[in-house]
């Protein structure tokens, strides 16, 4: 049931219209911030606004909504987001990834491979990947303009520098259909290679940047890196502890105060549907198929 | 006379929802159609033309309407539905018409270098409208597609100006593709 | 035995519930009401309105009651409120010339038209802590006087009919809009003097006060501050005049600022503006002082690198709503990107062992 003091998904329809221009143009030049002028939203900048402003521009009353924040649908932002469509948009809602026609997600992207017809929304704190290195939107700007981007390569390099490897280890730059250097929002840099090629279509959102990017289904994204210092994916060298997976990024949980720790897959439904089909970590117990 | 004010969305928030979903589907996956309902638009504007302008177009986007589709009726729909500013060609943000009657090309605003966004999209009416034809390869197309363009070497040029451009999307009664810049173009 | 945290939207429920009795507090004490929060609290309404870009006191003051007195969270609730609403068109510019005045002072003419007005200000209070006020606020009646009919001109017309000060002549272009525009810099005047009249006063305060001390030093005297009601007017097409809509309190203020003059033009003041709703003087007094420091390159002047001449950092960082979301964000989970850091610290320290173990 959704929310009748409301119009369908929250926004008025003008303010829908100008994020789906921008959404398009994002789409249409990819990797390309589009500016756009972010609404206030019910809820805190910083805490999904743009991925909101992005769902709710994207939503019809046919699809079926998932939420994530660090992998998990029970982050308590990620249950505030759902909530909140729930409430404004009636939507119905899933916590599984195959079933999901859009997903919000905040820093991760889920370990199941999306399909064609899904699409990925990622809230974006800061999309300018150059804003580090230059704090200037004016001077960014020119950069991509340019494609000025020795910069970057030189923060990179001063890191293989002092540590012997690049530093980067989450929100790490890519280059999308050799053009545009983009952020892809703080997903661990074990995400990025699922930022390449993928069926589905990811959008970026962020509301307090007023910016919308965009990477089309099947778009060619590199991660920077250096012959002699190839890019490298990376997670805890560990398997979960509950379902045993092996190649699923990892959680690390303290368990006592003596050292003692755990890891556990950050995909939430990756982990439990491993689990319901009967794979088993070190400190996993057995789980009946459709049990609490 | 009231012909104007009919043919609008009966439920604006979800059709245009719908028909939103249907444009960002084709104009993210290159040579994909798709139908749009929901408009009653006078003629000669297609279903798919007129519920893409309900659904992108108002008094914020200056439209510029070519040939045939600059007509009373036309022009009195999308000014009671849309309010759209119409707009002389280098001043427009969409626009509508015929191939023949959106040329020359060279005259849309195709962005600017530190801001490709600020760049027409077209919407072209169609005679005919196939996933066959001219070969697409780029951004949204896992390997190859292909779409009854109305000419080949339009394309490849806008492709060359990348990432500035136009982008278009065909309509055909109620079909709809889309061609971003990001397409590569061959003749088959 | 590990169990994944759940119960995150029971969590958010009984936060929300603890909240709401937190906010009304004892129940012992009688309940503040929305007309005790706009009449007694004025001030801080004046706030909410001018940063929330909303006036309208009553919904400021619920947003105050609602937020427990956060001004801050206050101003959120009405931004929030304020985007839902319709555009139903823009007013006519105000008339400040025609301000029913409650106080209006000069700092550079010690007469002038229109008389020196000290009004309802704290300027010449001793800042005595007034413990009458905790037993029983009843105030004695203030002397009145009959409204003077008298106009009351601007400082800044006298200035300018003398060729003393920079001419500022009247546009017809339509100022841009941040709230329904993606802010584009370098940007105009107009767009700099909306973004700094809703921008947080504290932040704002600071910028004048940086200038002031000497970093972007343009020394101003307050040619006039003016408080009062001015009406709002709208241009009815069908009627083809305007109309009068309503009246708002205003707070307006023009400095009179240095200025050496060139080859071309003679020895001249500048201006700096300040326009905010309500009885906000500090926040218009420091309005007009960043004002003036941000147009640094239109008037000809250094850019010493001080951070009020600095257009895009003031610009970005003073909208307090932004900043508070993005300062608290941090709170939310980060496990994710953290894991990730994690995971690299320790792989270079090892890293670093290892080859100290080798070369011992």
């Amino acid at each position: 049931m959704s929310d009748q003091a409301y119009n369908f998904a929250y926004l008025d329809e003008q303010t829908k219209r100008m994020i789906r221009r921008a959404i398009l143009k994002g789409v249409a030049v990819p990797g390309y911030q589009v500016p756009f002028a972010s609404r206030e939203m019910p809820m805190p900048y910083g805490w999904g606004t743009g991925g909101v402003q992005v769902t709710a521009a994207c939503l019809t009353p046919d699809d079926t909504l998932k939420v994530i924040d660090q992998g998990a649908d029970d982050t308590t932002n990620a249950v505030s987001i759902r909530k909140f469509f729930q409430r404004t948009a009636g939507v119905a809602v899933t916590e599984a990834t195959a079933d999901a026609t859009l997903i919000q997600t905040r820093h991760r992207i889920p370990e199941a491979a999306l399909t064609t017809g899904q699409i990925l929304v990622y809230q974006v704190p800061i999309p300018e990947p150059l804003r580090f290195l230059e704090p200037r939107e004016t001077e960014t700007r020119k950069m991509h303009e340019l494609e000025e981007y020795g910069l970057i390569h030189v923060k990179l390099y001063e890191d293989i520098a002092r540590h012997g490897t690049i530093a980067t280890s989450y929100a790490y730059p890519v280059k999308v259909e050799g053009r545009y250097v983009m952020d892809p929002s703080p997903i661990p840099k074990f995400d990025n290679p699922k930022l390449s090629n993928s069926p589905a279509l990811q959008l970026f959102g962020a509301g307090r940047e007023q910016r919308i990017y965009a990477l089309p289904p099947f778009t060619h994204v590199v991660s920077l890196d250096f012959d002699d210092h190839p890019f490298e994916p990376s997670k805890a060298p560990h398997d979960c502890d509950l379902c045993g997976a092996g190649e699923s990024y990892l959680d690390e949980v303290i368990t006592d105060d003596q050292g003692g720790r755990m890891f556990v897959c950050s995909d939430t439904d990756f982990c439990r549907t491993r689990c319901e089909a009967g794979h088993l970590g070190a400190l996993g117990v057995p789980v009946l198929k459709g049990g609490a | 006379m009231n012909d104007a004010l009919l043919g609008g969305f009966v439920d604006a928030a979800v059709q245009s929802s719908h028909a939103f979903r249907a444009a960002l589907t084709v104009l993210s996956q290159p040579g994909e159609i798709r139908e749009l309902h929901g408009a009653v638009p006078p003629a000669p504007l297609s279903v798919a033309a007129g519920v893409l302008l309900l659904t992108l177009c108002d008094g914020t986007t200056p439209l510029h309407l070519a040939g045939a589709y600059d007509c009373a009726s036309v022009r009195d729909w999308i000014t009671f539905h849309c309010g759209a500013p119409l707009v002389s060609v280098e001043a427009a943000v969409f626009a509508l018409g015929d191939w023949v009657a959106l040329q020359p090309l060279g005259q849309f605003a195709i962005g600017l270098p530190d801001y490709p966004d600020r760049a027409v999209t077209l919407i072209v009416e169609m005679p005919a409208l196939e996933a066959k034809g001219a070969v697409l390869r780029g951004p949204g197309i896992a390997d190859a597609a292909y779409l009854s363009l109305p000419e080949v070497a339009a394309f490849q040029a806008n492709r060359a100006l990348f990432p500035l451009g136009f982008d278009c999307f065909f309509t055909c009664g109620a079909k709809v593709a889309a061609l971003p810049r990001s397409t590569h173009v061959e003749a088959v | 035995m590990y169990v994944a945290v759940k119960g995150g939207e029971r969590a958010i429920d009984n936060a929300h519930a603890w909240l709401a009795e937190e906010r009304r507090g004892d129940l012992g004490v009688a309940e503040l009401s929305v007309a005790q929060i706009r009449a007694q609290l004025s001030l801080a309404v004046n706030r909410v309105m001018a940063e929330g870009s909303l006036y309208d006191p009553d919904l400021a003051a619920l947003a105050i009651k609602q937020a427990r007195g956060d001004l801050i969270e206050a101003i959120f609730l009405i931004r929030a409120y304020r985007t839902t609403l319709p555009r139903l068109g823009a007013s006519c510019p105000v008339n400040t010339a025609e301000m029913a005045v409650i106080r209006r002072i000069s700092a550079t003419f010690k007469d002038l038209p229109g008389g020196q007005v000290l009004g309802p200000t704290f300027d010449y209070t001793h800042r005595l802590l007034d413990f009458k006020l905790a037993a029983e606020g009843e105030a004695a009646q203030a002397a009145t006087a009959p409204a003077a009919m008298e106009a009351v001109p601007h400082v800044m017309a006298m200035l300018d009919r003398d060729g003393m000060i920079e001419a500022e002549p009247l546009g017809n272009d339509v100022p841009a809009d941040l709230t329904r525009e993606p802010m584009e810099l370098p940007g105009s005047r107009a767009l700099r003097l909306q973004a700094i009249t809703r921008g947080d006063e504290g932040f704002i305060l600071s910028m004048a006060y940086s200038t002031q001390r000497g970093y972007g030093r343009t020394h101003a005297f307050v040619g006039e501050l003016r408080i009062g009601a001015v009406a709002v007017e709208m241009e009815i097409p069908e009627l083809g005049f305007a109309v009068e809509i309503g009246e708002i309190e205003l707070t307006e203020c023009e400095t009179v600022n240095q200025f050496k003059g060139s080859k071309t033009e003679p020895p001249q003041f500048t201006r700096g503006y300040g326009l905010v709703f309500g009885q906000t003087e500090r926040k218009a007094i420091a309005m007009s002082l960043v004002d003036r420091s941000l147009r640094w390159a239109e008037l000809g002047e250094d850019y010493t690198g001080a951070p009020a001449q600095d257009e895009e950092f003031v610009l970005m960082h003073a909208d307090n709503v932004q900043a508070t979301g993005f300062l608290e964000h941090i709170k939310l989970p980060h496990y994710v990107d953290f894991q990730s850091e994690l995971e690299l610290v320790r792989r270079l320290r090892a890293e670093v062992f290892a080859t100290q173990e080798a070369a011992e």
